[in-house]
């Protein structure tokens, strides 16, 4: 048989392997120690970080992180006394598990960059987790001794043995005679079985155990060595080992196991080798073991972009078929609606290979919600749902940032202090609500507090102190919430050491946008605010509008267009400065020609010539974007522009249409900027309008 | 026209040190020559989707394979205006800094293989092409081809110390 | 015929190290992530041996050596359990619901076969 020791490559894999799991454990026991609360007495929750803890311990003490190993240890001790009740679960041993569980991750951390943990690292909190359980002598685990017994003597000694396994040995799948032939491994054996135990036939009973053997041993072995040989039998057993001076071996009467004795050890198992069919083996494997796999994300995304290539060359083949052959073909025809079904199946398939739940980011939020509450004096409560809510994961990773800058923003600026609560009728401690649901190809998110809700009159003073609105605006409160996401924007009356680090919350929703989202906010004063965020599912496919200005052709995503249609005459108003706008159903709605902005030459530059397609915006307010004509509505592949070239303003990204040409993707936020940078000078009727809106 | 693993490879190291293989091309009445490690391919000209408010020597972008590549008019590049690109223009792809783009030039038209000890540096005279953008001179016969530094062309389109093969 | 062994592990580094290194001595290793699915792979599977770890969600290792050994197909087939130096109260619990023995993680590959060996001999 050979006995591999782990090469440097599979070590390697092993670690990486350990690595992603640390991740997934550290995120899970994030999770449930934000969960635990004072004096409660969650002890799924304690078994869940227990494990956690233990797994990372294990797998640390396989690769030598011996640090690890070590603040695991204890970490684990307390978690396991915490379980057992032997310990109470008050708020100083709270925040050493949180304490623990941070110097923990950091431990992970440096094992995973291979570097070395100085010796007093997380020293404090490895005191605290000791002095929690208290003069317990928990402190180092007794090190077993190794398989490698103490130093063999040279010359060959001489042993007794007696071994009289207790009648129940066989229930643990023991087996004496396994035992024997080990012994015989290690030197000359002489064995005598002592049958004075064997019941008469009618009260044999086959699970028991009823023989006894005094073997004589001559080996170069210490006694350690033999003990080890028992080592699994010693509490169910007599067992006697003994040195005899005698050194002369008996004569070697090696003999095999009666035949009485070979039965009865056999008799449990013996359907072991005659029962298993190849057959039942393949199956089982197939339903039992296998429920997922693990592929390298690398190859998923791979997946990913051949499909959407598979489903541009489906739609560029339909195309040139129906181009050529003008129909003529029905069956063809159908062939290829078929096909075009197919593809967008297989590519709907392949898509939610990369979904994850939402989980992996929410988890942070509790722990996020107690620190910030901690630091801030305030008693806040995160409720949490949605959190199996799929989307994908290249979506999932970049929500982590603007997430955790609207809780903390929430728990800092949203809730009030208890005494302001009290005062104002609420309970003394805040709630933030968390949830996320699907919305057709989006995923909401929905970040709720019951604060006090946006102060408009700060919000307008600063507003206009920062100049970013002049003096004399006069603004709904719709659009005074709205000024919380402008930039340099922050919201705080005081910069505080929570959130006041410049980050506003126009990085969330420039973050948001490049996700191709959108953010809003709904504030009720005195009862609390609600932001809202709406994501696509996934960045690598958009349902877009493909509309004409001139000879190019643009994309629009879908989801902001609410309606499109040929203004009348009567319709259009030219404001002062030049600007024009539509009026539709009472509310005039700002225009702008695509051709104009993209300097596009050839396009229809009347709307009443054209169509206005009415979009909305993240912040809710309305646009009117003039094309030549719409194409129609399909669902393209996303591809960067930002691989081979620079950011284009106006522009999110391109994708290729049936025809093989690349059409451009448009950025429907930056397309106000763009129109406000290009005509600043003259176009000062944005407030007016809204103010008229 | 050819893809660039059809070309004979450089050697060895110590020969490849020496010896080193240019595209060179032709844009109007000048011959222009570029390291032939970062050529990814060379295409027939076809039209393009123009990207908004771009300098003019931006034509816009291909669909190459499913991948987006920007192109650009190396004439107009120069200063000598803008090109009337036809079918018979062609674009040779590039790699630079990790990014593909595309040169329009009018032809290709030799693969020249050089010792780096011929290659000359710009003699600085009056010139309509930014001297920046020029590399070197490399003697081909009684003319001569002009080494493009493809990273001063592009130095606002790419990384900023972005390096081609060489 | 190669022995076969299920491992039983919710954390996916041990069941690597372990799957990697019975497999490379040529056992056939069937893998499950906690206490129910590796009854889900018995009810399907005849196996020679079963390595299972103590701290498992859904059914712990303990737990699964007592269903184990309760009766069934399985109930004389020798099971290991893998400890902590640490879990020794734990080890002779699992040794009470009748495990045949136990292996000591972390384990260099040739201790882990030798132990096998021992209660599975070829």
């Amino acid at each position: 048989m050979s006995t591999p020791s782990f090469g440097s490559d599979e070590l390697a894999q092993f670690r990486r392997t350990f690595f992603e799991e640390c991740t997934e454990l550290l995120a899970d026991l994030e999770e449930r120690l934000g969960a635990l609360a004072a004096y409660s007495s969650d002890v799924e929750g304690l078994n869940a970080i227990f494990r956690a803890v233990h797994s990372v311990k294990a797998g640390a003490g396989a690769f030598g992180y011996t640090v690890l190993v070590g603040f695991a240890h204890r970490f684990e001790a307390l978690l396991d006394r915490l379980r057992d009740g032997k310990a109470e679960l008050d708020e100083r041993t709270l925040a050493a598990l949180v304490a623990a569980a941070d110097v923990f991750s950091a431990l992970v951390d440096l094992a995973r960059q291979g570097e070395t943990p100085a010796d007093d690292f997380g020293a404090d909190v490895a005191e605290e987790l000791s002095a929690l359980l208290k003069g317990e002598t928990q402190t180092t685990a007794p090190i077993r001794p190794t398989a490698s017994a103490p130093e063999a003597p040279p010359v060959d000694r001489s042993y007794r043995i007696v071994f009289r396994p207790n009648a129940e040995l066989f229930r643990h799948a023991n087996e004496p005679l396994y035992l024997i032939r080990e012994l015989k491994a290690l030197g000359t054996l002489t064995i005598d079985c002592d049958l004075a135990r064997l019941p008469a036939f009618e009260a044999f009973n086959v699970d028991d155990a009823y023989l006894g053997w005094t073997m004589t041993l001559r080996a170069d072995c210490s006694p350690a060595a033999i003990a080890e040989v028992f080592e699994f039998v010693d509490d169910e057993c007599e067992l006697i080992i003994e040195e005899i001076a005698d050194a002369q071996a008996e004569p070697e009467v090696v003999a095999p196991p009666p035949a009485a004795e070979a039965e009865a050890t056999n008799s449990p198992s013996e359907s072991k080798s005659s029962e298993t069919k190849p057959a039942d083996a393949k199956t089982a494997g197939k339903t039992g073991s296998i429920s997922s796999i693990r592929v390298d994300l690398y190859r998923v995304d791979r997946l990913v972009n051949m499909v959407g290539e598979l489903v541009i060359a489906q739609a560029m083949l339909a195309q040139q078929f129906i181009e050529t052959r003008k129909q003529d073909d029905p069956g063809a025809l159908q062939g290829f609606e078929h096909l075009a079904g197919l593809t967008r199946e297989l590519q709907e398939c392949v898509m939610a290979i990369r979904m994850q739940p939402v989980k992996s980011v929410f988890s942070r939020m509790p722990r996020l919600v107690r620190d910030v509450g901690h630091k801030t004096g305030k008693d806040v409560r995160l409720e949490m749902s949605g959190e199996q809510t799929e989307v994908d994961k290249t979506v999932i990773e970049e929500l982590a940032d603007p997430l955790t800058h609207m809780i903390r923003n929430a728990v800092d600026h949203g809730i009030e202090d208890a005494d302001t609560r009290l005062a104002a009728g609420k309970p003394a401690g805040g709630v933030i609500r968390l949830s996320a649901q699907h919305a057709g190809s989006n995923i909401l998110i929905h970040v709720e507090d019951d604060g006090a809700g946006l102060d408009r009159d700060r919000l307008l003073a600063k507003a206009i102190d920062k100049g970013i609105v002049p003096a004399s605006a006069k603004l709904s409160a719709e659009e005074i919430d709205e000024l919380i996401f402008s930039p340099g924007f922050s919201t705080a009356a005081a910069v505080t050491d929570v959130s006041g680090r410049g980050v506003g919350m126009d990085v969330v929703r420039r973050n948001v946008q490049a996700l191709g989202g959108r953010v809003q906010v709904v504030s009720t004063p005195g009862k609390g605010t609600r932001f809202t965020l709406v994501i696509p599912l996934t960045l690598a496919v958009l349902d877009g509008m493909v509309v004409a200005v001139g000879w190019e052709k643009y994309i629009l995503p879908l989801t902001s267009i609410v309606e499109s249609f040929r203004p009348g005459r009567g319709q259009i108003r030219v404001v002062p400065g030049g600007g024009e706008v539509v009026s539709i159903r009472g509310e005039f709605v700002r225009l702008i020609h695509l051709a104009r902005v993209f300097g596009v030459s050839e396009a229809v530059s009347d709307p009443c010539q054209g169509l206005v397609v009415l979009i909305e915006l993240a912040n809710g307010s309305k646009l009117g974007v003039v094309v030549d004509e719409l194409i129609g509505q399909q669902q393209v592949v996303i591809k960067s522009l930002q691989d081979n070239y620079d950011p284009v303003p106006g522009i999110s990204g391109a994708t290729i249409l049936g025809n093989g040409r690349v059409a451009l993707i448009v950025d429907i936020e930056e397309l106000t900027r763009l129109h406000d940078r290009s005509a600043r000078a003259v176009d000062t009727t944005r407030l007016p309008i809204a103010a008229n809106a | 026209m050819a893809e660039p693993q059809d070309l004979p490879n450089t050697g060895p190291d110590a020969a490849a040190a020496q010896a080193r293989q240019f595209i060179s091309f032709r844009v109007g009445d000048d011959e222009f020559a570029i390291d032939i490690m970062a050529v990814r391919e060379i295409k027939g000209w076809t039209e393009t989707t123009v990207l908004p408010n771009q300098q003019d020597y931006m034509l816009g972008v291909l669909n190459l394979r499913g991948t987006i590549v920007p192109i650009f008019d190396l004439r107009c590049r120069f200063g000598l205006g803008l090109t009337t690109a036809t079918r018979s223009h062609v674009v040779i792809i590039v790699a630079i800094g990790g990014r593909l783009l595309g040169l329009l030039v009018d032809a290709v038209s030799d693969i020249l293989t050089v010792n780096a000890a011929d290659i000359r540096p710009v003699p600085d005279v009056d010139q309509p092409i930014d001297n920046a953008f020029l590399a070197g001179i490399i003697p081909v016969g009684d003319s001569m081809v002009v080494l493009l530094s493809l990273e001063n062309l592009f130095a606002n389109h790419g990384p900023a110390n972005a390096a081609i093969a060489a | 015929m190669p022995r076969k062994i299920l491992t039983v592990d919710d954390s996916r580094t041990m069941r690597d190290m372990v799957s990697y290194t019975l497999k490379g001595a040529g056992f056939e290793v069937l893998e499950a992530e906690d206490g129910v699915k590796a009854l889900g792979v018995l009810a399907n599977t005849r196996v020679d041996l079963i390595i299972t770890d103590i701290n498992m969600p859904n059914m712990d290792g303990v737990t699964l050596v007592k269903r184990v050994r309760a009766g069934g197909n399985h109930a004389s087939t020798p099971i290991l359990i893998l400890t902590t130096e640490s879990g020794d109260d734990r080890k002779a619990s699992g040794k009470a619901a009748g495990a045949t023995g136990w292996i000591v993680k972390p384990f260099a590959p040739e201790k882990l076969l030798s132990v096998v060996n021992k209660v599975c001999p070829a």
